[in-house]
Formats: C-alpha cells, sequence, structure tokens
C-alpha cells in the first residue's frame, strides 16, 4: 500500500480521524478503520451497519486482503464522495436516491436546526399546525 | 414581512419556519434581528435543508400540512415586492394562496400533483451537494484552497444550483452581490435559464 496518514471522514455531519494510505488518488482503509470511520463491516460479502446491510456487486473487490478503497464502498452504498487526498479530507454525502424516495413520499423530510440563540427546533415537533416552511439567505 | 402573515394566522394553527442558508448566524443576525420573529427562524450553516428538500437557491417556500405532508413542493414565495423589478415575481398572488390554505379555503395539492410538480435530485446534484460539503469543512477548518477546489467543482457539476454558486461567495471571500455575481446571473439567463423556478400558478 501506498503513504499513511491520517485523514479526516466527514460523514453526516460527523468528522472522525482514520488512520489511511492513498495510492493512485484512492482512499484505502483497513476493516478496522472503515469501521471506526463509518460504522461499516464486511460480513459473508454484505455491507453492513447497525442499521441496514448492502450486498457487494457481483465480482466486487471490496475488501479482499483487509483493504477498502473509500471510492467503492461509496459506491456500493450508492453514496457521493468528496475526496481531497492533499487536504486529507473525505466527505461522504447522501444518495439521490434515498432523497428522492424520502421527498417522493411526501413526508416532510424531519430535521432539527438552532436558532440565533443556539436553542434548537425539530420540525417534527410542529405536527398539527400547517407550516410554511422558507429557505432564505442573507446573500 | 413573515413575521405579519404569522401573526395574522397563527391562531389558526399556523407557522412560519425561516432557515437561513448562510456560512454563519452572524451573517444572518442582522435580518432576523430587523424583522423580530416569534415564529422559529433558524440558522442552516451546513446547508441540511439544501440536500433534504433539494433547494437550488433563495427564496424557497415549502406548505407542509398538519399531518407532516408537503402539500405544495418548491416553489419561489418573496415576503414583498422589494426585488420586483428583479424577480418579475409579484407576492401578493403566492401570499393570498397562503392566506386560503390557512383558512382552509383551499387545500394543497393532491399527492400525484405534488408529486408532478416535485424536482428530485440527481446523483450528480448530490455529488455536487458532497463537494460543497466537503469544501465547507475545509474553509472552516483554515484549508482555503482546498476549500476552493471543491466549492467550483460542486458549482460546475450542478451549475443550477445557488446555493452552491452564490451561497458559497460570502464563505470564498467574494461579494455575493458584486460583478462575480452579476457576471455569473447574466451568463445563466443570456442562456435562456431561469434564476428562479416558481411553480406555474405563481409564474402564470
Amino acid at each position: 500500500m501506498g503513504v499513511a496518514m491520517t485523514f479526516t471522514v466527514i460523514d453526516q455531519g460527523r468528522d472522525r480521524e482514520v488512520r489511511a494510505h492513498v495510492e493512485g488518488g484512492r482512499l484505502l482503509l483497513s476493516a478496522e478503520a472503515l469501521r471506526e470511520a463509518l460504522g461499516w463491516e464486511l460480513h459473508d460479502g454484505t455491507l453492513c451497519n447497525d442499521a441496514m446491510c448492502v450486498p457487494l456487486p457481483a465480482g466486487s473487490r471490496l475488501g479482499e486482503g483487509g483493504v477498502f478503497d473509500l471510492g467503492e464502498v461509496a459506491a456500493t452504498l450508492d453514496r457521493p464522495l468528496a475526496l481531497d487526498v492533499d487536504a486529507r479530507a473525505a466527505y461522504l454525502g447522501v444518495s439521490a436516491g434515498e432523497r428522492a424516495q424520502a421527498l417522493g413520499s411526501l413526508l416532510a423530510p424531519d430535521f432539527t436546526l438552532p436558532d440565533l440563540a443556539g436553542r434548537p427546533h425539530t420540525l417534527s415537533s410542529y405536527r398539527g399546525k400547517k407550516v410554511l416552511l422558507i429557505a432564505w439567505a442573507s446573500w | 414581512m413573515w413575521q405579519a402573515l404569522y401573526e395574522e394566522l397563527r391562531e389558526r394553527d399556523f407557522l412560519v419556519i425561516a432557515v437561513a442558508l448562510d456560512q454563519s448566524a452572524e451573517d444572518a443576525r442582522p435580518w432576523i434581528e430587523k424583522a423580530a420573529p416569534t415564529y422559529p427562524a433558524l440558522i442552516d450553516t451546513q446547508h441540511v435543508v439544501a440536500d433534504l428538500y433539494n433547494v437550488v437557491n433563495v427564496p424557497t417556500a415549502l406548505w407542509i400540512d398538519e399531518r407532516g405532508r408537503i402539500v405544495r413542493p418548491n416553489d419561489v414565495v418573496f415576503g414583498s415586492d422589494t426585488f420586483k423589478h428583479i424577480t418579475n415575481l409579484e407576492s401578493a398572488k403566492p401570499l393570498a394562496a397562503v392566506r386560503a390554505w390557512v383558512r382552509g379555503e383551499t387545500a394543497g395539492f393532491a399527492p400525484a400533483d405534488a408529486r408532478a410538480l416535485q424536482t428530485l435530485p440527481t446523483a450528480l446534484d448530490q455529488q455536487a451537494r458532497a463537494e460543497f460539503g466537503l469544501a465547507e469543512w475545509l474553509a472552516r477548518h483554515g484549508q482555503r484552497d482546498a476549500a476552493e477546489r471543491h466549492f467550483v467543482r460542486a458549482g460546475e457539476l450542478a451549475p443550477h444550483d445557488f446555493t452552491i454558486r452564490r451561497g458559497s461567495m460570502p464563505i470564498r471571500g467574494i461579494d455575493p452581490m458584486g460583478p462575480q455575481f452579476r457576471e455569473m446571473l447574466q451568463t445563466w439567463v443570456g442562456g435562456g435559464r431561469p434564476y428562479y423556478r416558481a411553480l406555474p400558478d405563481t409564474r402564470g
């Protein structure tokens, strides 16, 4: 494997530092690093976390020799990956399929965000009211 | 402006939730303090709502009913006519529609109609949001040059997404009302593409 270095992997707003190797622009993690950074483990050709399991596609070599290419992990999970080898950071986004399914269900996706005082507000806590949700910005 | 609408309709179990897609609470603070809202005015520095709802510009408004269902998907709703000369969109019509909905005079869209009016995110849109997320994180951690690469990449992947292309400008030290924005806007609109994507009954 290539040079070992500390990388930051950002997933669902949480960032974790992890030891990784970079080889030909790819980010390679050990099974342990994958579990620590992202909570995924490979068992019998299936990639699992606490909530779900995703089977590897036919012919996938993910995890061979205990090595996990983060780009391949993202592709297996159908999630976008933004990677900057020089800055030693990677960001795992949410798949278009997951977002499209949620929006298509018409059940308003829930979120919790702070107000100016830092007090958190959760959309679903306002059930029972008609809500006009407005996204705006100072720009 | 939203405060007046909220005050007018709050007795009818109506709520405004405003979400600022800004790089910091401090950027949004002067506007919020001036509006003095008694409804939730939230700060979304990491564009959580943009990602969840496929919001690609501001202002974007949705109607969510008492059961938490989207009954009117992403639309362009201005609280006033301040920018009407630029946007060509009047605020009166969509505000009247909100009033009628809250008073029970009209319903929102039926599910099939609401779905037909939705624009769902593509794989490219989500790749762009991942690039933006990485860039925003890098900028927050002092890696400006690396951040810039990914802000630019995000904008190339989703050129229609102005929460990325314009929304990143303050983070990158670019004036979001300045020449770079105006050039971006002219190129976009000059190609026959709308900057604001209002629903047909708001446009018409």
